[in-house]
């Protein structure tokens, strides 16, 4: 999986390429534990992300809870698969996908 | 029928994945459908990796077999590891709110979410867990 980052303002812009599975997704918990800190706006962008599975979903609810404190959180550009699996564990009512 | 043996790590799930979308490719499998099996094959053989010889290192065996009318691949994952059901766990309450959530119990919901079949048996000192996906 490929992390491309970059930040405007207070606004962390991250694209994500490839798979969040069980393998990649300590790199993005790591990520994110880096870089979100003084960030109020945090926007992932998946659309170059094929799939996720639970370990995916793991750090994606840790992230929303850290984001639900300092700000917002958005998901942009989810495809058919992730958004099946967003609806089937009703994570599609926890996080805000546009 | 294919099969392969390898060391249950989290290393190997992409093996693993490899091997079976390779069959998937020669039954002209869906992308979505592709897709789907190897998030299956992410959380099961994680699982494996992560629980069955913790904190050894053992074996699984990850067999496919494709059954017709209906085009269908059988997966089964089998292991000597600790008896385990993941079935028999109860499926996550998914109408809790971010700060409620447990994340235990996901995985296998997915799969049983996302696959036609899946079954569990305990047989001979072996977990053996099959996954069925209509092509």
């Amino acid at each position: 999986m490929n992390i491309t980052k970059n930040t405007e303002g207070k606004t962390l812009n991250i694209a994500l390429e490839g798979r969040l599975d069980t393998t990649t997704a300590p790199q993005l918990e790591a990520e994110f534990n880096q870089s979100i800190a003084d960030n109020t706006e945090l926007i992932l962008d998946f659309a170059n992300l094929e799939y996720l599975s639970s370990a995916g979903l793991r750090v994606l609810l840790a992230v929303q809870k850290t984001m639900n404190k300092q700000g917002k959180m958005i998901i942009r550009n989810v495809n058919e698969v992730i958004s099946e699996v967003f609806e089937v564990t009703g994570f599609s009512d926890i996080l805000t996908i546009e | 029928m294919k099969e392969l043996t390898l060391d249950a790590t989290i290393e190997n799930v992409a093996a693993v994945t490899a091997f079976v979308d390779e069959q998937l490719e020669q039954l002209d499998c869906p992308m979505k459908t592709q897709l789907q099996v190897d998030v299956a094959i992410d959380e099961l053989f994680g699982n494996i990796a992560h629980y069955a010889y913790n904190p050894e290192v053992g074996a699984a065996t990850v067999r496919v077999e494709v059954t017709e009318n209906p085009l269908a691949v059988v997966i089964t994952f089998i292991d000597n590891g600790v008896p385990y059901d993941p079935l028999a766990k109860a499926d996550p309450d998914i109408t809790l709110s971010a700060e409620e959530r447990e994340i235990g119990g996901l995985g296998i919901y997915m799969v049983k979410k996302s696959m036609d079949d899946v079954s569990y048996e305990y047989r001979e000192g072996k977990n053996i867990l099959r996954i069925k996906k209509n092509i």
